[in-house]
């Protein structure tokens, strides 16, 4: 089934928005649309710290992690989160993140783990078919 | 170790990484599932579950947010399962209950897991009874279930809690439709949320004359509190009803309403087996499909096939 991960079970994933900004439209149109794509999806809300992220997705034990951020402080915020990801033990976690991202800070965030970045008016559909076909077999 | 019986060991030793992967388990392998309960359930039985119902925008989330804080006050760890709907046709969910409750993520003392009902009626998740149970063995002393909010038969969180908390809150529309029938009649305590609005105390009228209308005998008179989520007051009084509810039901139902749990339970457990076991042994001697055509050609009805196939008769 499509919507299934390939062991056979639903993909959970976590939208978070780490930082300061307050505009989360972004986050919940990715949110529904994997919703839509058959994931069960967790929303946090806005404003989270790095700390109630990566607890919130050891508690939920999802497969994948989509942080959204606009407010330029992401190479402060994302290092921490993935830090953080490691000491818990959520190594096996895919995390990819969307927002407003200028491309020279991209390289550097994959060298500590994010995945994959989509800047502003990716389709929903290319985030989608990521998940689908990069969300760890476990 | 199996990898089962590493994750039970974890759980019982209370450890976040293992409750979040047993419970992920009950979700999704029935097998393990049941290796893994047996596992735990001698542990299990010590945390008080709470069962909290009632319509969407009644203000169940940011409640149970300031229940939560309240009990950490009162020194006791908490576990909350909050159970929202899976879409009927794509098969996704949108879990928003942490929105509101998100400073408590990092409370040591709380375990929080949102739960999509994967379709199953009655307003929980097949797997919330056996959440509840990991939750429980991993030592909580009160565990929240919040229901989904759709209204009139969501009872099927009698099963799993032993207080049933039904909120409801003035403005959502007729007083009396959201809460009759079914929730009327499970429901321990009443919470009236939103209680500074105009209409409170009307809702709060209601739900008496309701009861009032009532005459079944009763033991316990399901108080009705008023509160004001966003704000927590009331939610003192609210915990307060709550132990007495606890202490009530262990002088005076306690044995009865485990008694009866336990044969819910039982009952559950040998349908599922018993019906799963049949039907492989008929799809395997290949003679499911042979009764089915007979019922299709209404040369036999599914109950007398079925009495038939239980006393090994020969269908013919």
């Amino acid at each position: 089934m499509q919507n299934e991960s390939k062991s056979g079970r639903k993909i959970r994933v976590l939208i978070a928005k780490p930082g300061l900004d307050s505009h989360d439209r972004g986050a919940k149109v990715v949110a529904r649309a994997l919703r839509d794509a058959g994931m069960e999806v967790i929303y946090t809300g806005l404003r989270q710290t790095p700390e109630q992220i990566v607890e919130a997705a050891l508690q939920e034990d999802v497969d994948v992690i989509g942080l959204s951020i606009l407010s330029g402080a992401h190479m402060t915020l994302f290092p921490r989160i993935m830090e953080l990801l490691k000491e818990k033990g959520l190594t096996d976690v895919l995390v990819f993140a969307g927002g407003i991202i200028p491309e020279e800070d991209v390289s550097e965030l994959k060298k500590i783990g994010i995945k994959e970045v989509f800047g502003p008016g990716t389709p929903t559909e290319k985030i989608i078919k990521y998940v689908l076909k990069n969300a760890p077999k476990r | 170790m199996s990898k089962v019986e590493e994750i039970a060991r974890g759980v019982l030793a209370g450890d976040k990484r293992s409750i979040a992967r047993a419970i992920t388990i009950v979700e999704n392998s029935p097998q393990e599932a049941q290796k893994l309960i047996a596992l735990i359930y001698s542990y299990t039985g010590k945390a008080h579950v709470i069962g909290l119902t009632g319509p969407g925008g009644a203000g169940k989330s940011t409640l149970i947010e300031k229940m939560v804080r309240e009990y950490r006050r009162r020194d006791k760890t908490v576990g909350v399962i909050a159970v929202d709907p899976t879409s009927p046709f794509s098969g996704g969910a949108f879990l928003g209950d942490r929105i509101r409750m998100q400073d408590l993520s990092i409370d040591e003392g709380v375990f929080i897991r949102s739960m999509a009902t994967r379709n199953n009626p009655g307003g929980i998740a097949k797997a919330t009874k056996d959440a509840v149970k990991i939750l429980d063995a991993a030592g909580k002393d009160v565990i929240i279930v919040e229901t989904v909010g759709a209204g009139q038969s969501e009872v099927e969180i009698i099963k799993v809690a032993q207080t049933i908390v039904v909120i409801h809150a003035p403005g959502l529309g007729d007083e009396i439709q959201a809460i009759k029938a079914g929730l009327m009649e499970i429901a321990d305590i009443f919470v009236v949320n939103k209680a500074d609005r105009e209409n409170a105390d009307k809702t709060v009228m209601d739900i008496q004359a309701m009861l009032q209308l009532d005459d079944r005998k009763k033991v316990w008179n399901p108080p009705i509190v008023k509160t004001i989520a966003i704000t927590g007051e009331g939610v003192q009084q609210l915990l307060d009803k709550i132990e007495e509810h606890r202490q009530f039901l262990q002088k005076e139902l306690g044995h009865e309403r485990s008694w009866e749990k336990a044969q819910a339970e039982l009952i559950e457990a040998i349908r599922d087996k018993v019906t799963s076991s049949i039907i492989e042994k008929l799809k395997r001697e290949k003679l499911f499909e042979k009764i089915l055509q007979q019922i299709v050609n209404r040369e036999i009805d599914p109950a007398t096939a079925a009495e038939k196939l239980l006393n090994q008769e020969q269908l013919e």
